[in-house]
């Protein structure tokens, strides 16, 4: 029954943390700042497919949406601006 | 994005996830992972490299170091191992296994803490595999550094 508890406090608490950093993502002036967000998404995601018991896609979300397309992000930002253009 | 902070980072923590990307590979038929992910793991350690060294010191680098023809032979090295099963049975049977050869070794019946030499053909592909990944994403990232406009390198 503890175990049954922990889960699913484990699920909201992923739940909260995959909506804050995904609305704070959109929200954020700075996209450097978005960025982060989207790396902090990847990770709170990458744990909850570790939680799901699936370890494979964790390493590959861990990976591919932490490592590489935030360096991707980066790397592009740093050849343009780094402050969302209002129309 | 040269900081003393990031530098100093970088230099303690890319030999460690280089590591661990080549563990994740060589274990891809005991542990969690294989060639894809260990790939993954082990490109975003080179990116790490990339991102956190100036311009000049990255092309003196990744200058002798041959992506493309690393990328190519990932996957022919993978349709070789294929081509090999059909010496005994039909194709990718995995003909190295209980052989003897290298990841050739005899699996021992029961509940076992699993052993690096066994495996067989699939530890070949998760190298071959491993090897195409690591490559392509890092050349990806590499063209994507080496095409910045050089006036804006002060961060």
């Amino acid at each position: 029954m503890i175990n049954e508890t922990f889960f699913w406090t484990i699920q909201v608490l992923i739940a909260i943390a995959l909506l804050g950093s995904s609305i704070a993502a959109i929200r954020f002036k700075n996209l450097i700042s978005a960025v982060i967000a989207m790396a902090v998404f990847s990770l709170a995601l990458s744990v909850e497919f570790y939680v799901l018991q699936a370890p494979d896609v964790a390493i590959a979300e861990a990976g591919v949406g932490a490592g590489l397309t935030t360096a991707m992000y980066l790397l592009a930002i740093r050849n343009t601006t780094d402050e969302e253009v209002v129309e | 994005m040269t900081t003393t902070i990031i530098k100093t980072t970088t230099r303690l923590l890319a030999p460690l996830i280089l590591v661990f990307g080549s563990y994740i590979i060589l274990h891809g038929h005991l542990t969690p992972g294989g060639g894809f992910q260990g790939g993954a793991v082990f490109a975003s350690g080179l990116i790490l490299l990339i991102v956190a060294n100036v311009r000049d010191k990255v092309q003196k680098l990744f200058e002798k170091t041959p992506l493309t023809q690393l990328e190519s032979l990932g996957a022919l090295g993978f349709l070789g191992i294929g081509l090999l099963g059909l010496m005994s049975y039909t194709f990718l049977k995995n003909a190295i296994a209980n052989s003897g050869f290298l990841f050739g070794g005899t699996t021992p019946q029961g509940i076992n803490p699993g052993y690096l030499n066994t495996g067989g053909t699939l530890s070949y592909l998760n190298i071959f595999v491993g090897t195409k990944v690591l490559a392509g994403l890092t050349s990806i990232v590499l063209i994507f550094f080496l095409i910045l406009r050089r006036e804006r390198d002060e961060w």
